[in-house]
């Protein structure tokens, strides 16, 4: 695993409390993981920082799940 | 009880009357203050008076960019800004048939526009602490009306709407957002009134007094407190009795 998926996996998991087993690639935020809205808008903040980028808010709606989001960091960073 | 010992508070409207005593009985708790408000001299005058813990923030609310630098701006004076207080206001009376446009649009702008912008500046950090007070200064004519002031009555009772739908949404995260609805108060606003507006207006408050700033920065202050982590959304009605809401 990349350096970037294993970097936002560790976000995911103490954000959401989840066991890192279940941070899969297709692994949706909301449906699988427990995410609520308000922790999706909280995760993107976190890889906001993690990776000094900016992911404006139609980028946001577009990551929902785990893979969604390595994919759009890997291509930002 | 009320201690806010190591918390940051930024309060809007810090140079009038209401404003500089809501900073007055935060700092006298422990917080940390950061005092905006258009007039700097007063802001100036105000710090000294509290000495330490106290950061003049001037900012023209009508201004979008200030603004939405002045959370950022107050963060990095004090640290954090773990509580946010919207007292600014202003007003622009006047009947329907004779208000422009400039004058709807200039209260609206000050009183709800610019309150929403400082929220959704400061829920930022507030979510990161998973703590954060909000407390926005609406008025008792929100939620009765009153002629010759819709602009005004307008914007405070969104401001009800606007801090009861972002409660919902950060509840979770440690943060309440409540009101304080002020009735007559003893401010320079009301030391327009000519005497025959005062008694009127005190003929329609059981208590038989103007209330006094101090006791609306109470209200404040209990809202603020860690004590209050269980009232989100709530409007806290401070007016004699003129209104019981």
């Amino acid at each position: 695993m990349s350096d970037i998926a294993e970097r936002v996996k560790k976000i995911v998991v103490e954000h959401l409390g989840v066991e890192e087993d279940k941070v899969v690639e297709n692994a949706s935020f909301i449906d699988d993981l427990g995410a609520d809205s308000l922790d999706t808008v909280e995760l993107v903040m976190a890889f906001e920082e993690e990776f000094g980028i900016e992911i404006p808010d139609d980028a946001a709606e577009t990551i929902q799940t785990f893979g969604d989001a390595v994919g759009f960091i890997s291509k930002a960073v | 009880m009320f201690d806010l010992t190591g918390k940051s508070a930024l309060v809007t409207g810090a140079s009038g009357g209401i404003g500089a005593d809501i900073a007055r009985a935060l700092h006298a708790a422990g917080a940390t203050v950061g005092l905006s408000g258009t007039r700097v001299e007063p802001l100036e005058a105000l710090a000294a008076e509290l000495g330490g813990r106290a950061h003049v923030l001037p900012c023209n609310l009508s201004d979008a960019e200030a603004v939405e630098g002045l959370v950022k701006r107050a963060a990095e004076a004090m640290g954090a800004v773990d509580i946010l207080v919207n007292n600014a206001g202003i007003t622009r009376d006047g009947l329907v048939m004779r208000m422009s446009d400039a004058d709807w649009q200039a209260v609206i702008d000050v009183n709800l526009t610019a309150t929403f912008r400082l929220c959704r500046a400061a829920i930022r950090g507030m979510m990161k602490a998973r703590w954060g007070r909000i407390v926005n200064i609406s008025s008792v004519v929100g939620q009765t009306g009153n002629a010759g002031q819709v602009n005004y009555a307008a914007s405070k009772a969104g401001m009800v709407g606007m801090s009861k739908s972002l409660a919902a949404e950060v509840a979770s995260r440690g943060i309440t957002v409540n009101c304080v609805a002020p009735g007559f108060i003893e401010t320079a606003m009301t030391d327009k009134l000519n005497e025959a507006q005062r008694a009127g207006i005190l003929g329609a408050v059981p208590a038989g007094r103007m209330g006094t700033p101090q006791e609306i920065a109470a209200a404040v202050l209990y809202l603020a407190s860690p004590e209050a982590g269980y009232v989100t959304g709530a409007t806290l009605h401070v007016n004699g009795g003129m209104a019981m809401v």
